[in-house]
């Protein structure tokens, strides 16, 4: 699957190296404007490297990557670019609406905070302290705050892990009004289901590389479903 | 109800109201952190109120109130910011502003920001009850030019090496480590007691240190003398320090 430079992510020949350990390994991807990429993968597969260096917070020791058509992490995009870390992004004394206020203060054009938080049901618990929130509430807030300065590309890493049933579908229903806004999305799942109902393109990582890549149909042409596409070009994580 | 409209609509704040915002959320947060307002507040005002009841080893009030003003930029600069950089990078909090308008050097702006307030704060209520108690300070021009030198040269410094500390180790070793250096400068490092009073043999190491180099400089400075030993002490932690924390730091826990 290759992509092209007008794309709204491009990565190229991207080699990330914790100590000895190849994180990332000569990956190369891309997302499509105004559609919903998916990055499946083992834990360990580089998925939370990739983000990270997509989002500028981790420099590669070798390859490319352009966001917007700028380098990540540059000034010039930064408002353009959400983000919604894997580990919670939030202090744990701060109320969930004063977490996304504060946030939104720092775009020029955010979302309308009540109406966001309507659509989500945080308006309930926005005067919450953030550790007190159950596991499902603080990935709304995240969720929330990741989209709440309009971005033109939004990551998100992992965004309904630990959610039940209905947050997910929740999750999902908002992802696709987001997408069809006019957002490009790129997450990061271990969820087949997730990926199968929401994605424009998926990306199968192994071990820092891509294993395989392309629509679900495409993926699942023989007759195959995801998972045992998955599971066919996958290793279980070192260890387990 | 307002639509929600996500349309993308790329715009940053300006920059001073983004830095701004940072500063007085973080300075608010601090203030509902009970631990955080025992090393800001609590223990530098009893400290004070100790030295003015009992004048043991803290020395007389000429002595003790420069020496809590001293410790308090310490608690704050050093400790404080250690602790909370700390979990800020463990909960993600780091990471995920690093992404937003604010960026890396507009969240260091901030957090400046904050420790000014923070401060400015500190000494208004530490200088407030030491006058109150009966501390009457003989600053100079010259000299209280100096002791403003000095604090911001040493605050800068504590916060460097308090960044270093919290993006080198996990929070909870951050947590333990930072308190216990607090502990040992406190009883050791001529922040509260003056240099005077340690044995001979340590005080030339001793005097070398950045906490050192504060007490003796704002207990000088408040009874009029600039001393210019202590400035050229700071000269030398503060660049070291500062290029210790950039090569150190790291963004994600």
């Amino acid at each position: 699957m290759h992509s092209r430079p007008a794309d709204p992510l491009v990565v190229d020949g991207l080699a990330v190296r914790f100590g000895r350990q190849m994180a990332l390994d000569d990956l190369n991807l891309g997302a499509k404007p105004v559609g919903l990429t998916a990055v499946l993968g083992p834990n360990g597969a580089g998925k939370t490297t990739l983000i990270r260096c997509c989002t500028g917070l981790l420099r590669p020791a070798t390859g490319a990557i352009r966001v917007l058509g700028k380098a990540p992490g540059s000034s010039s995009i930064a408002s353009r670019v959400g983000f919604m870390p894997q580990s919670s992004g939030a202090w744990s004394g701060i109320k969930a609406g004063e977490l996304l206020n504060y946030l939104g203060g720092l775009y020029a054009h955010p979302l309308d905070l009540r109406a966001l938080t309507d659509r989500l049901g945080i308006g309930e618990y926005a005067a919450t302290p953030y550790r007190r929130l159950s596991g499902g509430q603080q990935q709304t807030v995240n969720l929330a705050a990741a989209l709440i300065g309009r971005p033109a590309i939004v990551f998100l890493d992992e965004p309904t892990a630990g959610l039940d049933p209905h947050a997910r579908r929740a999750t999902w229903h908002l992802l696709r009004d987001v997408r069809a806004a006019g957002v490009t999305i790129v997450l990061t799942t271990h969820a087949m289901d997730e990926a199968e109902a929401l994605a424009d393109l998926i990306y199968i990582l192994d071990r820092g590389r891509v294993a395989i890549s392309g629509t679900v149909a495409e993926l699942t042409s023989s007759g195959q479903n995801l998972e045992d596409v998955y599971l066919a070009h996958t290793r279980a994580p070192v260890g387990t | 109800m307002t639509a929600l409209d996500f349309t993308p609509a790329a715009g940053a704040a300006p920059p001073v109201r983004r830095i701004m915002r940072h500063g007085v959320l973080e300075a608010r947060l601090l203030t509902r952190n009970g631990e955080q307002l025992l090393l800001t507040l609590v223990i530098p005002l009893g400290i004070l109120l100790a030295g003015r009841l009992v004048h043991g080893r803290f020395g007389p009030l000429e002595v003790v109130a420069p020496s809590v003003l001293a410790l308090a930029a310490w608690s704050t600069g050093f400790t404080s910011v250690a602790i909370a950089t700390a979990f800020e990078r463990r909960y993600g909090v780091l990471e995920r502003l690093a992404v937003t308008p604010l960026g890396k050097s507009g969240l260091i702006a901030g957090k400046s920001f904050a420790i000014i307030l923070i401060m400015t704060g500190q000494v208004t209520i530490l200088a407030g009850v030491a006058v109150a108690l009966g501390w009457r300070p003989a600053f100079t021009v010259l000299s209280a030019a100096v002791a403003l030198l000095l604090v911001i040269m040493a605050t800068a410094t504590f916060v460097c090496l308090g960044l270093l500390i919290a993006g080198r180790l996990r929070a909870e070793a951050t947590l333990g480590l930072a308190n216990l250096i607090y502990l040992v400068v406190l009883a050791g490092g001529a922040l509260v007691v003056p240099l005077e009073r340690y044995p001979a043999a340590v005080r030339p190491v001793i005097q070398a240190l950045p906490t050192a180099a504060l007490g003796e400089g704002l207990r000088a400075a408040a009874i009029g003398y600039a001393l210019g030993g202590p400035v050229i002490v700071l000269a030398v932690w503060l660049p070291a320090a500062a290029w210790v924390a950039r090569r150190g730091f790291r963004w994600t826990a």
